[in-house]
């Protein structure tokens, strides 16, 4: 009975990781098709074309680029800014920490459509154009949140007495950040980024409200339905999966080096 | 937290509002100050009473909240009879492969979230893999489809949100101490009985913050309703983004953002107070 048990949970939880995949794989395997139309959502024969000119769309090459830049931009910022919190939030009793606890929150129990919305009528209101300084506005607003939770979530519990040790044996301020708070808080703030590059990147509803006439790779995407869906599409989602494997696996075996040489144990993602 | 204190005494009281300054400032322009104007249009440029937008989005789009609510409900309820078990496998049954096991649920977040339910869109197609199957099963008759039903508009927003159902439970479950569940059984609890009384309580937290990351994204949603759902499926963000950008209906457009933020929010209160966490994640 025990053992039947057991044996169900192993066979449900395969099956729901196998649904957790299906589409990934659906995206891979398109990427390689010739479609019969301008549309690629019917198998028809397999094919190296769309790996060869990834770029044959000007236009997807070009939201791209936005892409890339408002989440470079958007990320620069955001973790600077969600990580001078999170430093003040594990670090300091102040008057006023759970009211920015809250607003920390807040932003991440709203919906994306009332976050973009209401972000429109404020520039609406203020006769602002949207466009490309918009769209990185509203990418570093929601990104903070999650930077500054992250990095908080990792620095919490730390020995800050290092801190204290290295200025009573005399070494400046500066020099206290720069040897020992940084290299203790910095995992944490390259999981952080990564977590807002990937956000940004990915962001469709929030941006669909402050583009203007501006378009990222999402909403080229969102687009493609009505005109034409090249297998490119599929190509760019494939490389930024691809991508992103390659940056999580060197920084998980990063983190680890670093933190076995401190004696640490090991807890990637959490 | 000892050494926060004493650090905190030492040092510039300023220190801390400096450090938060930047960051909770510009969350106060562009999260708060939006939030506010977006009420002052919702009552604005509207001759008559001030409620007058709010009456239209109740009476012309009830049924699409109504709707959002319903499909967000059973894509967090499915959420919850999917990711639970897995959470639970990961934490108690993977040993060695527990890291592994957790990127791979994450890894559909590494592929754009719009591409992701355009891949639905192709699974779900007519003449597509899934329809037959369920054709040769006998589960769909031959003229059946998948795409643009009810079905496919909440499986795809399960599936775009599961993640966020797993990782806080996972995460609620990895805490427990083993010895509990061990105290229990041999005090002569069944399995069962032990994952009643120990196991499910001391998850209760992840259980709520991953309902609350999968419901408030999934009521606010209109990809999963536009790609994979019939006008029938339509979800009341699809009407706040079609009254902001292509109507320009603003008034309208605002009260039913804020309708729709102020229900969430009520929501989410009643939701901690019956399952008595406070705190989130």
């Amino acid at each position: 009975m025990r053992r039947l048990g057991r044996w169900l949970l192993d066979g449900f939880a395969g099956l729901v990781l196998l649904y957790l995949f299906v589409p990934i794989f659906v995206i891979v395997l398109y990427s390689f098709n010739r479609p019969a139309g301008k549309f690629n959502f019917v198998w028809k024969a397999f094919s190296l074309e769309a790996w060869r000119n990834p770029f044959a769309f000007e236009a997807l090459y070009e939201s791209m680029k936005l892409s890339l830049r408002v989440a470079a931009l958007s990320t620069l910022v955001a973790t600077v800014f969600g990580t001078l919190i999170a430093l003040a939030l594990t670090r300091y009793r102040f008057r006023g920490s759970s009211a920015v606890n809250l607003l920390l929150v807040l932003p991440l129990t709203t919906p994306e459509v009332v976050l973009g919305s209401s972000l429109l009528s404020l520039f609406l209101d203020l006769n602002a154009r949207t466009g490309f300084n918009t769209i990185v506005i509203a990418h570093i607003m929601f990104s903070v949140s999650y930077v500054a939770l992250t990095v908080r979530a990792r620095i919490r519990g730390f020995d800050w007495t290092l801190e204290e040790a290295a200025m009573d044996l005399g070494a400046s301020p500066f020099r206290v950040f720069y040897k020992v708070t940084f290299p203790i808080i910095l995992p944490g703030i390259v999981a952080a980024a990564m977590l807002a590059f990937a956000l940004s990147l990915d962001d469709f509803i929030i941006t669909l409200f402050n583009a203007g006439n501006r378009v990222t790779y999402p909403l080229y995407v969102y687009g493609a339905r009505r005109a034409a869906f090249p297998p490119q599409i599929n190509v760019l989602a494939t490389a930024i999966l691809l991508v992103s494997l390659v940056a999580l696996g060197a920084t998980v075996l990063w983190q680890q080096r670093t933190l076995r040489q401190r004696g640490m144990s090991v807890t990637p993602l959490a | 937290m000892a050494g926060t204190a004493s650090g905190g005494s030492r040092r510039n009281r300023l220190a801390p509002y400096l450090l938060v300054g930047p960051g909770i400032l510009w969350l106060l322009v562009f999260f708060v100050a939006p939030i506010i104007t977006l009420a002052q249009t919702s009552v604005a440029g509207t001759e008559g009473a001030w409620w007058t937008s709010y009456q239209r989005a109740l009476s012309d789009y009830g049924t699409h909240f109504f709707r959002s609510f319903r499909y967000a409900l059973g894509a967090t309820l499915l959420a919850l009879g999917l990711g639970y078990p897995l959470a639970y496998f990961i934490a108690f049954r993977a040993g060695r492969l527990k890291n592994l096991l957790l990127g791979l649920v994450v890894l559909p977040f590494f592929t754009t979230f719009l591409v992701r339910t355009f891949a639905w869109k192709t699974i779900l197609n007519d003449g597509g893999p899934a329809v037959w199957l369920l054709q040769r099963l006998h589960f769909l008759g031959p003229g059946d489809r998948l795409l643009d039903t009810t079905i496919a508009v909440v499986g795809g927003l399960t599936y775009n949100f599961l993640p966020f159902m797993i990782l806080p439970i996972y995460v609620s479950l990895e805490k427990i101490d083993r010895r509990l569940v061990e105290a229990a059984e041999d005090l002569y609890s069944t399995p069962i009985g032990a994952f009643r009384k120990v196991v499910l309580p001391l998850s209760l937290p992840g259980v709520f913050a991953g309902s609350l990351l999968t419901f408030i994204p999934a009521t606010g949603d209109f990809i999963n309703a536009q790609l994979l759902g019939s006008p029938n499926q339509q979800m009341i963000g699809t009407v706040i983004q079609n009254q902001f950008l292509e109507v320009r209906d603003y008034p309208l457009a605002a009260s039913l953002s804020f309708v729709l933020m102020a229900v969430i929010t009520i929501g989410v209160l009643a939701y901690a107070r019956v399952l008595g966490t406070e705190e989130l994640a």
